[in-house]
């Protein structure tokens, strides 16, 4: 078999309102979403026949979402582990299900509740808080015991190596925020400055409040792949895949919450993708015009710009000063606000974001933009979508 | 201290030895019988050789802090409760003679503004329960 790379694209996208603690039920977030992205692509819900889902999404099994869609005709499902690193992968996954011609029509969803990190973990096997014991028991007792430790302890040592400050992580969230002051969606709606970042309090040191992503919001994203031979005949512009890849990493028995664990830890398992995603769409880093970049705070933006061969290791946080990944710059950064300011949907809305520039219809679109970088969490499993006009 | 308030672990068979040893007042790591390489946390087996020999071998517990953060308020995602006294430094310890073998705890009698990378520290056991001795760190 051939590559995968332009076989496929992303046809159709659909978004429910993002809320916050809206208390909306996960299931009918889900429903609407794939509804809306059925509807833009010119498509019916019949026409679905395969679902890819991430295994932490809490509204139900892909049963519950063919049962309620009324598709009698699905012949592939997938579930991707991985929390937020999944997110680009379940779109490699539909486009490999199509590809092969396991199927014709795929739909990806995610449906985010602040349950997902609550009750519904812990009734998660993949996820590593559900596990009543294990690594946990390491890390608790001592008080490491939020997501955000985990990324401060790897920002901590990435600033000792490199030299980085937190005023140049400022500079990312200043960006986030400036693009999604753009966009009507974005629940972070007012712009800030690199001196409200400054003076925004400490979370875990050294990231402060406005470094952190918006945790308590509810939604769902929806994308439909198909050959991109069939996209011709449909609604929209299709968003080519040109690339498409997954990595567990150099240590995968290290969950992510152990990657300080891990003899490198300033560098995350994108510098595995990177080369194999590249070389897939015959692009290398200068060929990008827009990245989405998985920003549940602002370091994991600093170091997939270096690890995605953007500028060089520890160089990060000059890359991102004086407004070169704002609108305008030499390398906008999630032109949607990111999770930072639009929503926080565990990496699909970058993937939707990605779609809206390559269709040209962003609410930061960059002009002439023909290829997009969309890239899921670090650290621990990846995967990241290099899309085409 | 029955009344202690903090996380404590879930001890599971696997790392059953590695309590029993801070109770004995000793650090101990997994050791491969095969290849001699130390690992942390506890794994069933070696990455480099696979296999699934090993000694819960003693360190000297000197080290270094590799890296270190301070939580300091209540935070997205954040488990139930720390029950922590806000601030605290949670530092990543390199062990000595591990050839980089990490373990997570705390740094005492240290304020946390003087905690820093590379600072040598070593050992020290607290214990909380009658069944648990957590291992903590002290500057020296
Ligand atoms: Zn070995």
């Amino acid at each position: 078999m051939g590559s995968l790379s332009n076989v496929c694209s992303i046809v159709g996208i659909g978004e429910t309102d993002y809320l916050v603690n809206s208390g909306r039920d996960p299931l009918l977030l889900a429903l609407e979403a794939i509804r809306k992205a059925v509807d833009d692509a010119g498509l019916e819900p019949k026409d679905i026949d395969g679902i890819v889902s991430s295994s932490i999404d809490a509204s139900g099994s892909e049963q519950f979402i063919a049962s309620n869609l009324g598709l009698s005709n699905v012949s592939y499902t997938s579930e991707v582990t991985g929390l937020g690193g999944a997110a680009c992968a379940t779109v490699a996954h539909a486009a490999m299900a199509v590809a092969s011609g396991m199927a014709h029509t795929v739909v990806c969803f995610r449906a985010f509740t602040p349950y997902d990190f609550t009750v519904g973990a812990k009734h998660n096997q993949s996820t590593l808080w559900a596990k009543a014991s294990g690594v946990g028991e390491f890390l608790r007792p001592f008080g490491w015991s939020a997501m955000v430790d985990t990324f401060a302890m790897n920002c901590r040592r990435h600033m000792h190596e490199y030299g980085t400050t937190s005023a140049q992580l400022g500079a990312i969230a200043v960006a986030m925020r400036k693009h999604a002051s753009m966009n009507p969606a974005s629940i972070r709606s007012e712009p800030i400055t690199l001196e409200d970042h400054q003076n925004s309090p400490f979370i875990t040191q050294p990231l402060r409040e406005l470094d952190g992503l918006i945790s308590n919001n509810d939604g769902a994203c929806a994308m439909i792949v198909t050959t991109t031979e069939r996209a011709r005949d449909l609604r929209q512009k299709p968003a080519k895949i040109m690339a498409a890849a997954q990595s567990l990493g150099s240590h995968p028995g290290l969950l992510w919450e152990l990657s300080p664990f891990k003899p490198t830890i300033t560098e995350s398992e994108a510098a595995h993708i990177a080369p194999r995603l590249y070389a897939m769409a015959g692009l290398t880093p200068q060929d990008i015009d827009v990245a989405q970049i998985y920003d549940c705070y602002t370091y994991t933006v600093l170091t997939m710009l270096e690890d995605y061969g953007f500028c060089k290791k520890g160089e990060g946080g000059s890359f991102v000063e004086g407004g070169r990944i704002e609108i305008g710059g030499e390398l906008p950064v999630n032109t949607h606000g990111g999770h930072l300011g639009e929503a926080y949907i565990h990496g699909f809305t970058h993937i939707v974001e990605g779609v809206k520039q390559m269709r040209g219809t962003s609410t930061a679109q960059v002009e002439d933009a023909e290829t997009t970088l969309v890239a899921s969490a670090v650290p621990g499993p990846t995967s990241a979508l290099i899309l085409g006009r | 201290m029955t009344d202690y308030a903090k996380p404590l672990p879930k001890v599971t068979d696997e790392s059953a030895p590695f309590w029993e040893g801070c109770r004995a007042q000793e650090l101990r790591i997994q050791r491969c019988d095969s290849c001699a390489r130390f690992r942390f946390p506890p794994q069933k087996m070696c990455r480099h050789c696979n296999s699934v020999e090993f000694t819960w071998a003693p360190v000297s517990g000197k080290g270094t802090v590799y890296s270190f953060t301070v939580p300091t308020n209540t935070s997205p995602g954040e488990l139930p409760a720390r029950g922590f006294d806000y601030p605290y430094a949670v530092a990543l310890v390199e062990l000595e003679g591990t050839d980089g073998v990490r373990i997570a705890s705390n740094i005492v009698d240290c304020p946390v503004d003087e905690i820093a990378i590379d600072m040598p520290v070593e050992v020290t056991f607290d214990q909380v329960t009658d069944e648990i001795t957590l291992p903590k760190f002290r500057r020296v």
